[in-house]
């Protein structure tokens, strides 16, 4: 048994092999070595965020992580981004005929150890195989269930003129690293997925309260939506400065190189706080004491108008656009 | 002097030219800079940049659009390109469109990838669908080499690249526009050199400046260029720190080995002879034109858009009626409005 078969997804004894043999050796907990229809969940608070997101990235493994790091990360992000605190998360998995084993398990592995990272629970999952051909190796759906402390008031449509644009680390490196590693792209160059989960740092702002306005992580669109987002959203304009903006000088050469802007790549272990002026020095401080916030800067302010502009470095401005290109399929 | 300050050095030397002065960029990579810096808003009202056919998948011809739309439909065939060129419209359909409709047309960065799709397929014809000027045509005459030498039977391609010395003749000799200098292309002139350029001087008198793709680079460029209305029209490079007087002899022997120069169509223009390559008859096996018969009707254009005008330096895109309303990124009827180096799209980007 080295490669998936359709019988792994038919809910016979090979299913179960694969339930016993694989996720519940690496995932197994109390809820969901019980193997009920659904999970039966105790939270500790009344108000909580829900969230799913499904990860199709190829390839499946690169330099900093790989499909099932990116799942459980990625839906822990999204709920960390709106102050909940992660505690539960589904898997489904749907597998294609012929995937190996090998690969699988490792996947799994590394989703238990992303998981333990985040301090959250596999409770309940799904597998499901299809034949070859109508799927590409593996795709991987999360859910994910997190409670939310009362104190908290963060959302998108929250920016306020005078609040402070910060950013917790360097951008582009995820979309940077998987672009480099398409077949035929001859360039090679020291990049690494920042992939990672989030929740701790969003757990150390939670002592701001009410001055942490917006939280977001700028995956898929990258920086440039991700402002964009935030300043529609909010009703308000921003003007970020290009020579505040952290890249590794490797992502900003490969970008030179490809002419693409660093700011339309994705990230997947940065989040963009939008604070309030007078706590923005003591939110940085606490971000750069963190292991996943070290490069952590203001990049800019939120204004009463409109756009969302740069500063260049020679003292003009122009529009942070999102891209409406075709970037790169499946970066997530 | 840090970036900045030089910057502003160079904005108040430009400022003490008070007459008017009208410079062509031809370059989609400067007409990039410019606007992503916001160098018009800078620079003083009597100093104009125009952006001329600088962006190889804008001058691409909507005949030729529409061959690579005819390929892509041959069954079973793999078509692969730069990703601006799958959104560019033809006469009724695009490369996108064809994918929609499951046609297998990939995206890719450089020939390389095309060569891999092409090893992992064997049993299929991949054909890599290749525009640009100077700058990629070495990397294709490169790629097609490495066919050669890995043997690979199933991979040709649709050559239109062209070559940029004839189209500044052209658009001089319409004598519709009235230039002051141009600023020169940093890349392709890494590959041709800078005597490429002399007769700009020579038999027009109208001056140029090469230039990098720094904002500083492009202002740079500029105040030479305001130098050359008193001292006279000359070629100078400053882009030295990567163009040689003499370009790049590797690039332009494997180009000589591989091409060879013909007439070729340029939107907006037309044809103009000697402004393209072809692949020579030594490697023709690799040319998907001999490989392959493909029926190309007469190109419908699209009413109403002006990117020939535009491309011709006659027009700005702000004076095309189509222009942020109906022509916008997402939904382009032009290919100006496509391409991240397209004057169009530069202006709505950044407007």
């Amino acid at each position: 048994m080295d490669k998936i078969m359709l019988g792994h997804g038919g809910g016979g004894r090979l299913s179960q092999q694969l339930t016993s043999e694989l996720f519940l050796k690496y995932f197994g907990n109390p809820v969901l070595n019980t193997l009920e229809d659904a999970a039966v969940l105790m939270l500790p608070q009344r108000k909580i965020a829900f969230t799913t997101d499904s990860y199709v990235v190829t390839p499946r493994f690169f330099p900093g992580g790989n499909i099932g790091k990116l799942a459980v990360c990625g839906t822990v992000n999204d709920l960390a981004m709106r102050g909940g605190e992660p505690l539960f998360l589904s898997v489904g998995f749907i597998l294609e005929e012929g995937f190996s084993l090998t690969e699988l398990e490792e996947i799994v592995q590394t989703m238990a150890e992303a998981a333990a990272a985040a301090g959250v629970q596999i409770v309940t999952g799904d597998t499901k195989v299809v034949g070859k051909g109508a799927a590409d190796g593996v795709f991987i759906n999360t859910a994910g269930i997190g409670v939310i402390d009362e104190t908290l008031q963060i959302s998108v449509s929250n920016a306020q003129p005078g609040d402070k644009v910060i950013i917790s680390g360097t951008i582009g490196d995820h979309g940077m690293t998987i672009l480099s590693l398409r077949e035929g792209l001859s360039f090679k160059a020291d990049l690494r997925s920042d992939c990672a989960p989030l929740n701790g740092l969003v757990k150390a702002l939670s002592r701001f309260e009410q001055n942490i306005h917006v939280l977001r992580d700028p995956t898929r669109g990258g920086v440039a939506s991700t402002l964009n987002e935030i300043a529609a959203s909010s009703n308000v304009g921003m003007i970020i400065n290009e020579t505040s903006l952290p890249f590794k000088p490797q992502v900003k050469a490969s970008c030179d190189l490809l002419g693409l802007d660093p700011l339309h790549l994705a990230n997947e272990g940065k989040l963009i706080a939008v604070v309030a002026n007078s706590v923005a020095d003591e939110v940085l401080q606490v971000l750069r004491s963190h292991e996943y916030g070290k490069d952590a800067c203001v990049i800019g302010e939120v204004t009463d108008g409109r756009r969302v502009a740069l500063r260049t470095y020679i003292g003009s401005t122009r529009i942070i656009d999102i891209a409406s290109g075709e970037l790169l399929p499946r970066i997530c | 002097m840090n970036e900045a300050d030089l910057a502003q050095w160079f904005i108040n030397e430009i400022k003490k030219c008070k007459r008017p002065l009208v410079f062509m960029e031809v370059c989609g990579t400067h007409t990039m800079t410019i606007s992503r810096y916001g160098l018009r808003s800078v620079l003083p009202d009597n100093i104009r940049l125009l952006s001329g056919p600088g962006c190889p998948v804008c001058v691409t011809a909507t005949r030729d659009i529409d061959m690579g739309i005819a390929f892509a439909r041959i069954p079973g065939l793999i078509l692969t390109t730069f990703g601006d060129m799958i959104r560019v419209p033809g006469s009724n359909s695009s490369l996108l469109r064809e994918r929609v409709n499951g046609r297998d047309v990939r995206v890719v960065y450089s020939i390389l990838e095309a060569l891999e799709i092409a090893r992992q397929n064997p049993s299929r014809q991949v054909v890599f669908y290749s525009v640009g000027f100077e700058t990629t045509a070495p990397s294709t005459a490169f790629g097609i080499m490495e066919a050669k030498t890995a043997n690979l039977k199933n991979f040709s391609v649709i050559c239109i690249h062209k070559t940029l010395p004839n189209a500044l003749r052209v658009l001089l000799d319409s004598g519709e526009i009235g230039i002051n200098g141009f600023l020169l292309p940093g890349h392709v002139s890494a590959i041709i050199g800078v005597r490429a350029y002399d007769f700009l001087a020579k038999e027009y008198s109208i001056g140029g400046a090469v230039a990098g793709f720094e904002p500083n680079d492009i202002l740079s460029a500029i105040l030479t260029l305001i130098r050359q209305q008193q001292s006279g029209p000359m070629i100078e490079n400053e882009y030295r720190r990567v163009v040689k007087e003499a370009g790049n002899e590797a690039a332009l022997k494997a180009m000589q080995l591989v091409f060879r120069p013909c007439d070729s169509e340029w939107r907006g223009i037309g044809v103009i002879p000697g402004s393209g390559l072809m692949i020579n008859a030594d490697w023709q096996e690799y040319d998907a034109l001999q490989r392959f018969q493909v029926d190309v009707g007469e190109p419908v254009e699209h009413k109403g858009c002006a990117c020939g005008e535009i491309l011709r330096g006659v027009k700005l895109p702000d004076e095309c009626t189509m222009f942020g309303t109906v022509c916008t990124p997402e939904n382009p009827l032009g290919p100006c409005m496509v391409s991240g180096e397209g004057s169009c799209a530069a202006y709505y980007r950044y407007r």
